[in-house]
């Protein structure tokens, strides 16, 4: 499936990643030949098989409903570029 | 085994210019699982602590951390599907909704599409006696809650709290089977109770802990018949999806405002735009989220995080076996085994504490006589003073005490609603303030001729007035009472006013 350079800006913007507009047909190239790539992998046939999610035989791990954790908003907030009375301040968000 | 006949109520029609118009409407509802900690993480979900308090550095999605599940969130979904008598997915799997806003610091929303944990079920929506609408519903999957964003605490500045962030949601679906504004409201009202019953959810709205996404759509008389028919949705109408909404009034005025302002569009002939939009209670509208229109290529993907959530049968099996008596059950058993009306025993059975209360003042006396009691009197009672049944003052032993003395014939109706002002303020043993205070009821028909006659006696213009007009006979029966302080058994005192004014 080719990529165009409209869709590249698009999956750019929704990834939050400025991309200038000179720099936009190399990637959507690069995509393409991504995608073409892992197309090949529909060529193998895999019906009726279990799609495999651990190279070892594992359940989910589970815990109690226990409160172990929480309680250090300074740690929390310490790497936030902006915060007041223990919250994070961002730029407004207008809805 | 339960009956549930009942005929479906009526759709809500609007009249437009240009005919009949119908709503039809599905809801999303996003109900906060009681849990003690979070859905991924060791945090706390205690509302109302201090901001960014009740966070981990998994909810905070710091590098390297990795999502552990809380074992009984999936059991309450599990509890809630079972309760909405759905199929349990005995495997589920966990996917990433990718968008960003500052409220949630992953940058996407762990959840579940492609394999929710439960499928389909159904809530039957009473909406009045032998009325109401069976709700499909379509799922329930677990998801993460997302943090707070404040808006309002500084002029250029937004205020994030990630207190919620990562707290356990079951997102219940419904298909598009409601239809009307007061249905919605019944349906959420009835979700509500059930999740309270099965205690799977608090319920608390005021909190945001139950709020509701709304899709509305409008269509022509017929065309949701045919959809149900054929399962083609191309019958029904472009729809809209209104968001987070946490009353049960903004529910009714956003679907109201939103089918009238989709038909005004469409008999102007214009089209509507499939959008998510916002209601603004203090205009009463709906208005466009654009913000959010850009954002609606989700990118959902498997959470290479988290492995499949299996569970076995027999784990759900002893769920199922642990539920409780559920709302319709219940009032179906109040009517039969205490000969209740419908109205009663809804009234008793909207929540499982006023059901147990009742069914313990109703056990061995009569339960008519108990429900009006628990209904009237101490309902009404509780509600003056803002209370609800939990803070009951009086008890059920005490309430039914006042009902023996009733039955007993020891005290009259108007005596025992004194005396439940008393036991209410004052509390004690009903049959031991009746016998302290010389509240008892005078039977003695010596004790009442007596007072009749002095009655009498000290009336004779009354008398003669009483041998033409035989309806004056309850000037009398009052002026016993009165003389006796209420205290007559006033059937035993008209009998003998009628006697002796020989009517």
């Amino acid at each position: 499936m080719p990529i165009d350079a409209k869709t590249a800006a698009h999956v750019a913007r929704l990834a939050r990643i400025r991309v200038e507009e000179e720099r936009l047909p190399a990637l959507a190239e690069e995509f393409s030949a991504i995608l073409g790539f892992i197309e090949q992998l529909n060529e193998v046939d895999v019906e009726g098989v279990e799609p495999m999610v651990s190279v070892s035989p594992m359940r989910l791990k589970r815990r109690p409903d226990v409160v172990t954790d929480g309680s250090m908003p300074e740690k929390i907030l310490a790497n936030a570029p902006d915060a007041r009375e223990g919250f994070f301040a961002v730029p407004k968000v207008v809805e | 085994m339960l009956d549930l006949t009942f005929d479906a109520p009526k759709p809500r029609v609007i009249s437009g210019a240009t005919g009949d118009w119908e709503m039809v409407i599905g809801m999303e509802v996003h109900a906060q699982v009681a849990s003690k900690a979070k859905l991924f993480s060791g945090a706390s979900t205690e509302f109302g602590a201090e901001p960014n308090s009740n966070v981990s550095f998994v909810d905070a999605a710091m590098p390297g951390m990795l999502p552990v599940i809380n074992e009984f969130c999936v059991e309450q979904a599990v509890r809630t599907g079972l309760g909405l008598k759905a199929k349990i997915n005995l495997k589920s799997a966990f996917d990433r909704k990718n968008y960003f806003y500052p409220d949630l610091p992953q940058g996407y929303q762990i959840s579940q599409l492609y394999e929710p944990i439960v499928g389909e079920g159904e809530v039957i929506v009473w909406m009045g006696e032998g009325v109401a609408r069976r709700v499909r519903i379509e799922r329930i999957h677990i998801e993460q809650d997302a943090g707070k964003s404040i808006h309002d605490m500084d002029p250029h500045m937004s205020f994030v709290d990630l207190n919620r962030t990562g707290v356990a949601l079951m997102e219940i679906v419904s298909r598009p089977d409601i239809r009307g504004p007061e249905e919605a409201a019944a349906y959420v009202t009835k979700l509500r109770q059930i999740l309270r019953y099965l205690g799977t959810c608090d319920g608390n709205m005021q909190n945001g802990n139950l709020r509701a996404d709304v899709n509305v759509s409008v269509c022509r008389p017929g065309d949701y018949e045919r959809y149900r028919e054929s399962g083609d949705f191309s019958h029904l109408g472009t729809r809209c999806e209104i968001k987070n909404m946490n009353s049960m009034r903004f529910i009714q005025q956003a679907i109201e405002f939103e089918a009238r302002r989709q038909i005004a569009i469409l008999e102007d002939g214009g089209e509507v735009v499939q959008e998510t939009r916002l209601f603004d209670p203090d205009r009463g509208e709906t208005r466009s989220m654009r913000s959010k229109e850009e954002a609606h290529d989700y990118r959902y993907f498997p959470d290479p995080d988290l492995l499949p959530l299996e569970i076995e049968q027999e784990w759900v099996d002893a769920i199922r076996d642990s539920l409780p008596e559920l709302p319709d059950e219940k009032k179906a058993r109040f009517i039969a085994e205490f000969g209740l009306s419908d109205y009663d025993a809804s009234v008793l059975t909207a929540d499982v504490e006023s059901a147990a209360y009742f069914e313990d003042v109703a056990r061995g006396r009569d339960g008519k006589l108990a429900a009006n009691w628990v209904i009237n009197e101490l309902f009404g009672r509780l509600k003056k003073d803002g209370h609800d049944i939990t803070r009951s003052p009086v008890s059920p032993g005490q309430l039914g005490g006042i009902i023996d003395l009733i039955r007993k014939g020891d005290i009259s109706g108007k005596i025992a609603k004194e005396l439940f002002e008393i036991v209410y303020t004052e509390g004690g043993d009903p049959a031991r303030i009746v016998e302290e205070r010389g509240m008892k009821q005078v039977t003695d028909a010596g004790a009442i001729e007596a007072a009749v006659d002095e009655v009498i006696a000290a009336n004779p213009a009354q008398v003669e007035k009483a041998r033409d007009n035989p309806k004056l006979a309850g000037w009398f029966v009052g002026q016993v009472m009165k003389a006796t302080g209420g205290k007559a058994n006033p059937k035993a005192v008209n009998e003998i006013v009628r006697k002796k004014l020989d009517l």
